[in-house]
């Protein structure tokens, strides 16, 4: 019988190797997931590329038009960093939820409910129009997060109390955000009849590059607002609550094992509704610096999917905080590329190529593939 | 032990693996093993846990194809390439965790994936062949009964009827007697008993020595994949030479217990009744206590309320009703953090999913009680540096074997894990430990290691409830053990009658033998 099969087999093999899947049985050295993620853009970059030639573009063309149209001049770069700021915030909440396996799709409606409050300080008007500079943003801030964490609040507590699903609940949410805000701008805070609210008062804007160049020259047409700050500052805090403080570790250890956590004494309950509470305040903070950073005005249109797209910055950042801001330019530069290249979706199947490369490559820090040599007889 | 008269000097020889080579990423878990299993024989296959018994047993079974070696089936050269091509050679299975449908009936499981009959199922008819099957060997089963409504015993009879219907001549049991009592473990020895005189043979996958003991007519005894003994009669030789070829080196049967002063009431439970996760009474009024010093056993079959127990103490579960008292004060439902600053450290039953964080660093893990106290923690941060040096002390005075502290504790072994546990509950210097299967699993060195662990942290005057379904551990470790059946204590023994335990952990009280013991001798 073995000899009728042997003929077979070397029939059969076409390559004198085969693939083995194996997992890894020891730690991974500290180097090799950041290289892993970077050879998966690159792949993603390539079957991008791929793509683009099929479709009978000329992919070196296209990703050179992506590079210059976003880091190619100081005024372009600028455009760069004010698309990137609000997805570092929105980045961050999604990072801080998913450290604990809490699924918060719901950032998008957290930013909006964020930009609204942020604008009723305005626009209700809690401060007259007036009131300094610095009393408007600090308490537009502020709404900012109380807006976006009561967004966060409500699925947490549900999930919490009656252990409803956080990604149907935070997905559904989005869309009573959106239309809270329509009811808003078409029906209360309407100006003359068009679909959005009344300009804000100068003193209602986040300061901007360009308003000092007076003082700095180059700063002349610079749109890099105040968000910036507030998105570093927001990196800065929540990289301290994920890794040096006890919250983090709690945090950690209910995302690894929630069973485990009980065990160990910690409140998941309480938790849960904290941590969506944090998440929804960051996505908030968003809505809030894109309204007095950029829009100067409450309006339907103003995020193209930041929300959502943080989902996908903070899985490329592997929820580094850090890597977050990083990975935000980077997609801001992809966001600022898709009003220049034709069509606009190019960019768009780019951060999903890589976000799926991405998912993907995650197996091999889990697992080896080995060539062995197929053995003859 | 001879089966009957059939005893003929050279038996056939029905199995012959021979140099069979298996590899796992990093194990060689089986290393040119042979193995000959004669016909009408139950053959014992002892071994550690990871010896190998089971990767050797799943390529005879055609679950795993070996890397090299042979199998001859009466004398024929076999590659099996699935399970259903080792039965159609007359291998048959039972694995440890069944594969019934719950839904269905006896008759259903057993016909199921089967190519005949086809379209319309004649079920009465069948059943009658499943009864007849099931009488032929000792079998007894309703074939009409769902397998839900069925004990563990009984849809274990399920399993080997499927594999005696499909024409297995040879069954190989993996661990049977894991899910056993005492008095269903006789029950299953005597149909193996009768299906060997019916003419079948027999592989018996076991680590409890007194078992192949008592049933093996011959024995194969594995250690790290490769054979150290074969061809050994039970009765030749002795249970600690059995032993010594598991491990490798004596072990101690006999622990040395030191006499302990036993003090104060440490642990008082009153009447405590509670649900379990599907909201059905797992408790019905268990009351018990342990005593400072002392080693208090709960021995029962798993699932009749051990767990549930467990978590009421520890706060982990709510009790509907009664009390339960440490040291004198009243901790009824109470949270896992109280009972934690109570010292009651609690060494949960599943080791993966409970007691531990398979992603996170050991470091992580052991200061999963202690990380919200000095010096672990300081205000909202947690000392890193404190950590890691609590860490590295624990790796050393319990030996827990990592590459290093940063390693996940996915990667360490069973024997491994517990260690971290035990270094993290015990380091806590608890004054109750609820200590639940701390042994399930392990491999005779861990085991003997947990142990001595355990009786060292009852001479330091610390309380310990150690639930177990292993009747040997509770006997040589409690110095009383209670046993509990369908959530209520049938009675409590001092001098580990294990009968009277046996009897009590399928249901019958304390009270009840002593009358029908009375009955008998009258």
């Amino acid at each position: 019988m073995a000899e009728t099969v042997k003929p077979v087999q070397t029939q059969k093999r076409l390559f004198p190797f085969t693939v083995k899947v194996e997992q890894r049985l020891t730690d991974v050295p500290k180097w090799l997931p950041p290289v892993i993620s970077l050879g998966a853009v690159v792949v993603a970059l390539l079957i991008g590329a791929i793509i683009l030639a099929l479709a009978g573009g000329d992919p070196l063309r296209a990703y050179g038009h992506i590079a210059k149209a976003s880091f190619g001049s100081l005024g372009v770069f600028s455009d760069t960093i004010v698309k990137a700021t609000p997805l570092i915030l929105v980045g961050l909440a999604c990072s801080i939820a998913f450290s604990m396996r809490l699924w918060n799709i719901g950032a998008e409606g957290q930013f909006f409910m964020g930009a609204f409050a942020a604008s009723a300080i305005v626009l209700i008007p809690v401060l007259p129009a007036e009131a300094p500079r610095w009393q408007f943003i600090l308490l537009m801030i502020l709404a900012g997060m109380v807006g976006g964490a009561l967004w966060g609040f409500i699925p947490g507590f549900l999930k919490a109390r009656f252990n409803v699903n956080e990604i149907i609940s935070t997905l559904m949410m989005n869309y009573i955000a959106v239309a809270w805000n329509n009811y808003f701008i078409f029906a209360v805070w309407t100006e003359g009849g068009f679909q959005m609210s009344r300009m804000f008062p100068r003193n209602a804007w986040l300061p901007r590059l360009a308003d000092y160049a007076k003082e700095v020259t180059i700063f002349r047409g610079l749109t890099t607002h105040g968000g910036l700050i507030i998105a570093l500052i927001a990196a800065a805090v929540v990289w301290f609550i994920l890794y040096p403080s006890q919250w983090g570790y709690e945090i950690r250890l209910i995302g690894d094992n929630p069973r485990a956590a009980r065990y160990a004494g910690i409140n998941i309950a309480k938790h849960t509704v904290l941590v969506m509470m944090v998440s929804g305040a960051l996505a908030g903070l968003a809505g809030m610096s894109e309204i007095s950073g950029v829009v100067h005005r409450l309006q339907g249109a103003i995020s193209p999917g930041y929300g959502f797209t943080g989902i996908i910055v903070a899985w490329l950042a592997k929820l580094n905080p850090i890597a977050v801001v990083i990975v935000s330019i980077l997609f801001g530069a992809l966001i600022l590329a898709g009003r220049e290249i034709q069509p606009s979706g190019v960019p768009k199947m780019i951060q999903g190529i890589i976000l799926v490369c991405l998912i993907a490559s995650d197996f091999l820090t889990r697992y080896r593939i080995r060539l062995v040599r197929a053995v003859e007889a | 032990m001879d089966q009957g008269g059939v005893v003929v000097p050279e038996k056939e020889i029905i199995v012959r693996m021979e140099g069979i080579v298996k590899r796992f990423p990093g194990v060689l878990a089986n290393d040119q093993v042979n193995f000959t299993l004669r016909k009408q024989e139950i053959h014992a296959l002892l071994g550690e846990n990871g010896a190998g018994k089971s990767t050797l047993m799943n390529i005879l079974a055609g679950m795993y194809q070996p890397d090299a070696g042979t199998i001859t089936i009466h004398g024929k050269p076999v590659a099996f390439h699935s399970p259903r091509q080792a039965i159609d050679a007359g291998i048959g299975m039972v694995h440890q965790h069944f594969m019934l449908v719950p839904s269905q009936t006896v008759t259903e499981n057993i016909l199921l994936g089967l190519e005949k009959p086809r379209f319309f199922l004649h079920l009465q008819e069948y059943d009658r062949v499943v009864s007849d099957l099931g009488d032929r060997f000792g079998l007894r089963v309703d074939p009409r009964a769902k397998v839900w409504q069925l004990s563990v015993g009984e849809q274990q009879r399920v399993e080997i009827l499927k594999m005696l219907y499909r024409g297995a001549e040879v069954l190989v049991m993996d661990e049977p007697t894991a899910v056993l009592a005492p008095q269903e473990i006789d029950g299953l020895f005597n149909t193996l008993r009768a299906m060997v005189a019916e003419g079948k043979s027999i592989i018996f996958i076991s680590h409890k020595l007194q078992e192949v003991m008592s049933i093996a007519d011959e024995v194969t005894v594995l250690r790290r994949g490769k054979v150290t003994a074969s061809g050994v009669k039970p009765g030749q030789s002795s249970r600690a030479e059995l032993a010594r070829l598991m491990v490798g080196r004596e072990v101690l049967f006999r622990l040395d217990k030191k006499h302990v002063e036993l003090g104060k009431n440490v642990l008082t439970v009153e009447n405590v009744h509670a649900e379990n996760d599907k909201g059905f009474p797992a408790l019905k009024g268990v009351s018990l206590h342990v005593r400072e010093g002392e080693v208090v056993g709960l021995a029962g079959v798993a699932g009749n309320g051990q767990r549930e127990l467990a978590e009421v103490i520890t706060g982990m579960r709510k009790a509907t009703q009664g009390k339960v008292y440490a040291q004198g004060q009243d901790i009824t439902n109470q949270s896992v953090r109280n009972s934690i600053r109570q010292g009651i450290a609690h060494v949960p039953e599943d080791r993966t999913h409970v007691g531990t964080a398979p992603n996170l660093s050991v470091t992580d893990n052991v200061i999963m009680k202690t990380y919200n106290q000095a010096p672990i923690c300081q205000g909202w941060i947690l000392n890193t540096v404190a950590a890691e040096r609590y860490a590295n002390e624990l790796k050393e005075a319990y030996d827990i074997i990592v590459p290093s502290i940063q390693t996940p504790v996915r990667l360490l072994s069973g024997g491994n894990l517990q260690r971290v546990i035990l270094a993290r509950e015990i380091s806590s210097k608890p004054n109750l430990m609820v200590a639940m299967q701390p042994t399930r699993g392990l491999d005779v060195g861990a085991i003997e290691g947990v142990h001595r662990l355990l009786l060292a942290q009852r001479e330091t005057g610390a309380a310990i409830l150690l639930v177990s379904e292993e009747l040997e551990e509770l006997l040589s470790l409690s110095d009383r053990i209670y046993v509990i059946y369908e959530g209520q204590i049938m009675g409590e023994v001092a001098d580990g009658d294990i009968e009277k335990i046996g009897l009590m952990m399928t249901g019958t009280r304390l009270d009840q033998i002593a009358v029908q013991g009375e009955a008998s001798n009258g």
